[in-house]
């Protein structure tokens, strides 16, 4: 099956079964590193990007469901040269020890940033609750998506 | 460099071999004992260009044997090689483990990457400054102690410079390092002892290619492997006709009950996994432990009984003193998975009768020996570069699904295999921390001090990595297997399952023994911090229970009991920042401990608060406050995230954390049946203090929270509870049972 997906604002023509999880076109068809296969049970959030506006679980989501909609990857946010609000607070807080379940929490919280601009703590732990982080790094994650908050409110008033 | 060593100009413009000669002449070569005491791993490797070299443009590449394993240690070791050579961390290009690159440092494991790794390049780096100076100095016919390094050259003063790419010539640092090093003082710093951001973290924000799971290679294919539904299944059927027939299907590749699939497509593999699962027929055999009595199977098992120490007081039978108390406990702890959120991953290339293999092995080094045996090659035939994987927390399936890309590979000659390994494989055939058994009972004298402390622990061994073939999994599953040899106990200075188990503590009489259990009814290895984890919940928990009885408080009894000034330090702090005398709410519970990690390494106190929900057994920890002393201090915010992470790892491993099995099968297969730590449970603040000692050795700080944090934790619920959880996980189960009980 041939299907057009939308990633990060560019269209992409994509040939594969319509079962394919979307997690295995955006790494290996698209070449896009970020999102990661965690379980690919839906159970840990390292898969994690946003399609049209809420935060899903690429690793068991079938293209077949994707055609015209728009879906954003950490690659969407942002590049290592110049990075956005999100990956700037977490370079920022050092909010990674190894850093394999990052991507898909910076895309829950891009989600969540997206619908609030400024969410309370109570907020942000709410809507990471089902992404996992082996590492412990939970404190400094709960503080990078309050500081990309603020990063994002600085710049919308600039 | 010493002063006696004189360079002159015309050994430095004669070609590099002759300035050997004239260090050769200045300064003796070390013997191999000598070599032995150079600091740290340069012992391993005394020549100064395997751990540092200049090119003619003066770009400066670092070697270390070490691993980035999501502990930061590439950040800290281009701090280190900053500071002494006196270069911007920005312009150092560092090599991590790489069998054709490095020194062979074995494992990063066990808290060691600074003071082995860390220590040898911080020495070599201030050699070859000093070197670079001395070069300078003779090129400038002047004394070196008028010159200094600076940002990459050798100044004079009346600013003349010379930039290290004009000094180094060939061989320039082929020399054998000094025993003694000219180390800069801490108050000079100007890289170590500052927090410095690390140099992986923007490629991980940024979808880089971050880790092995993320390479990509020309033609490179993808396999699955099928394992057995249990441990001691045998494969006794298998029709792979329709898998085969499957759109990308490369081949299967099949040896007794080895089973793997090889596809085009990363998908196309997952698909034709689960076909040839359901194609396989096993015959399965009851081998695993009952769950429900799992402390008293490990007690009956056979035990080769090692003394850990044995020290003071008579003998365990000697009446006691009128008036002392003797109290005793027992302490449990499941079995527990290390529980990568990434699945291990490898990827293997067979090229004529060359191997190379990109993997995230905590040791690429001794796990490419296994790999040579197992595939009956030479050992110099592969190499092994280490390519982050995600966080592993000591042995995982790392080394295993090398094994399994190699094993797929040698029948691909050409094609680079990448292999993934699917989440229930990660849960099921991880080796698993180990469980254990603790038994102490202490006398307490008439002063409330403790006069005598016996401890005995039972346990596997918690070491079973690679060397020999037999430690990698696929290689049991072979129709020739590789057998591992029966675990031999061993008492170090560092431990084992064993670490920690003797207490820091001053009390007279200590006597601790390791019923050391060979058979391994589940495979086990070492899990982060090994038997520290258990052996400090149980001596802190203990240590708690001892103070009620004597009547104190219980940080004020472990000051009673500690003579260490830096022990003493860290459990004063951490007391002070948590207001250790503070009131805690209705419901809520304070706890303290503390350790030294193998009695050795970072001293490491905790405090901490804890909620408990008394209707449904629910336990939030609310603050933790950890003090840590680990000696000289590199980067200070790499500490504190180590820290950090280890309080709230070892919180879930604590609560939450128990591998299922029935008589056949690992039922822990996934995240819903092997649960940790979420954010819902995540505390409101974890704050890290800690302690610089400049001038002191490099101590090893990932591992040192993972034993305060349980005990801390045990020691904060049975403050709130007024009952004592011994049995680790504190499930809501075991809450609400200690609460009716």
């Amino acid at each position: 099956m041939s299907i057009r997906l939308n990633v990060n604002g560019h269209e992409h023509q994509v040939t594969a079964d319509p079962q394919t999880p979307l997690l295995y076109v955006l790494r290996n068809d698209l070449g896009l590193n970020a999102a990661k296969f965690g379980c690919g049970l839906g159970q840990c959030g390292s898969c994690t990007v946003v399609i049209d506006g809420e935060a899903v679980f690429s690793c068991v989501t079938p293209i077949m469901l994707l055609q015209g909609r728009r879906i954003t990857t950490v690659e969407g946010l942002g590049s290592i040269e110049s990075p956005g609000p999100l990956q700037r607070s977490f370079i920022e807080l050092q909010a990674a020890q190894c850093g394999y379940c990052i991507a898909g929490m910076m895309m829950r919280a891009y989600a969540l940033l997206e619908k609030n601009a400024s969410p309370t703590d109570a907020d942000i732990r709410r809507s990471l609750e089902p992404n996992l982080c082996r590492c412990g790094t939970h404190m400094r994650i709960l503080a990078a998506v309050k500081r990309a908050a603020e990063l994002r409110q600085v710049s919308a008033f600039r | 460099m010493s002063p006696a060593v004189k360079i002159t100009r015309r050994d430095f413009c004669a070609s590099g071999g002759a300035l050997i000669v004239s260090f050769s002449i200045g300064v003796p070569r070390p013997t191999r004992a000598e070599a032995a005491r150079l600091p740290g791993s340069l012992s391993k490797a005394p020549y100064l260009d395997a751990w540092i070299r200049i090119d003619a443009a003066g770009a400066v590449t670092v070697f270390t044997g070490k691993a980035e394993l999501g502990q930061g240690i590439k950040t800290a070791i281009i701090q280190i090689a900053a500071e002494e050579l006196e270069v911007e961390p920005a312009s150092i290009h560092l090599v991590t483990a790489d069998t054709a690159l490095t020194v062979n440092e074995g494992y990063t494991a066990g808290s060691h990457s600074l003071q082995d790794s860390g220590t040898a390049i911080r020495n070599a780096a201030a050699q070859v400054r000093e070197l670079l100076i001395g070069a300078a100095a003779a090129r400038w016919q002047v004394d070196a102690s008028q010159l200094r390094a600076r940002q990459g050259a050798v100044m004079a003063s009346g600013g003349r410079s010379l930039g290290y790419a004009e000094l180094v010539a060939k061989e320039f640092l082929h020399v054998q390092a000094q025993p003694q090093s000219k180390l800069k003082a801490t108050q000079d710093f100007q890289s170590m002892g500052r927090s410095m951001q690390r140099v992986d973290i923007p490629a991980k924000v940024t979808g880089g290619a971050a880790y092995v799971q993320d390479m990509k290679q020309p033609g490179m294919v993808h396999a699955r492997v099928v394992r057995p539904p249990s441990p001691a299944a045998v494969l006794t059927g298998l029709d792979s006709s329709q898998v085969e027939a499957m759109p990308g299907v490369i081949k299967i590749v099949r040896d007794g009950n080895f089973l793997a699939v090889v596809a085009k497509g990363e998908f196309q593999a997952v698909q034709a996994m689960r076909k040839l699962t359901a194609a396989a027929q096993w015959s399965e055999h009851a081998s695993l432990p009952p769950q429900d009595d799992l402390p008293a199977f490990l007690l009956a098992l056979p035990a080769e009984v090692a003394v850990v120490i044995d020290q003071g007081s008579g003998p365990a039978s000697a009446a006691p003193e009128p008036d002392s108390r003797t109290l005793e406990a027992t302490f449990t702890r499941a079995y527990q998975c290390h529980a990568s959120m990434g699945p291990s991953c490898a990827v293997a290339l067979l090229q004529g009768d060359s191997l190379t293999v990109w993997n995230h092995s905590q040791g690429v080094f001794p796990n490419r020996a296994a790999l040579a045996e197992l595939l009956d090659m030479p050992v110099e035939k592969i190499h092994a570069i280490h390519t982050e994987g995600s966080g592993c927390y000591g042995h995982n399936g790392a080394d295993d699904v090398v094994a399994d890309a190699v094993l797929i590979a040698r029948t691909l000659p050409g094609v680079p295999v990448r292999v993934q390994w699917m989440r229930e494989q990660e849960h099921m055939w991880e080796p698993f921390g180990p469980a254990m058994v603790t038994k102490v009972r202490a006398t307490l004298d008439v002063q409330g001090r403790v006069a005598d402390w016996r401890y005995e622990l039972w346990s596997n061994p918690h070491g079973s990595r690679p060397g020999p073939a037999a430690a990698l999994l696929p290689a049991r599953l072979l129709a020739r297997p590789f057998v591992p040899n029966p675990a031999r106990v061993r008492i170090s200075p560092e431990g084992s399952g064993d670490r920690n188990s003797v207490p820091l503590y001053a009390f007279p009489g200590k006597h601790v023994q390791w019923h050391f259990l060979k058979d391994m009814p589940i495979r086990v290895s070492a899990l982060r911090s090994l038997g520290a984890y258990m052996n400090v919940f149980s001596i802190e928990s203990f240590m708690d229970e001892l103070a009620q009885a004597a009547a104190e408080d219980a940080v004020a009894f472990r000051l009673k009991h500690l003579q260490d000034p830096r022990a003493r330090d860290v459990v004063e702090l951490a007391a002070k920042k948590f207001n250790w005398a503070g009131k805690m709410p209705p419901r809520h519970g304070k706890g303290f401990a503390f350790a030294r990690y193998k009695n050795l390494a970072s001293y490491c106190a905790i405090a901490c608060e804890v909620s408990v929900e008394f209707e449904t057994g629910t336990i939030r920890m609310v603050r933790a406050v950890a003090a840590i002393d680990s000696g000289e201090i590199v980067n200070p915010d790499g500490i504190r995230n180590q820290t950090e992470g280890g309080i709230l790892q070892s919180m879930s491993w604590t609560l939450y954390e128990a591998v299922k099995f029935d008589d056949t099968r690992i039922t822990s297969t996934d995240w819903s049946t092997y649960p940790i730590l979420r954010f819902a449970s995540v505390p409101d603040s974890v704050d890290v203090h800690l302690i610089p000692r400049p001038g002191q050795p490099f101590l090893g700080a990932g591992e040192a929270a993972q034993g305060p944090a349980a005990a801390a934790l045990a020691n904060a619920l049975a403050n709130a509870l007024g009952k004592r959880l011994r049995d680790i996980p504190f499930s809501r189960e075991r809450v609400r049972a200690a609460l009716f009980s």
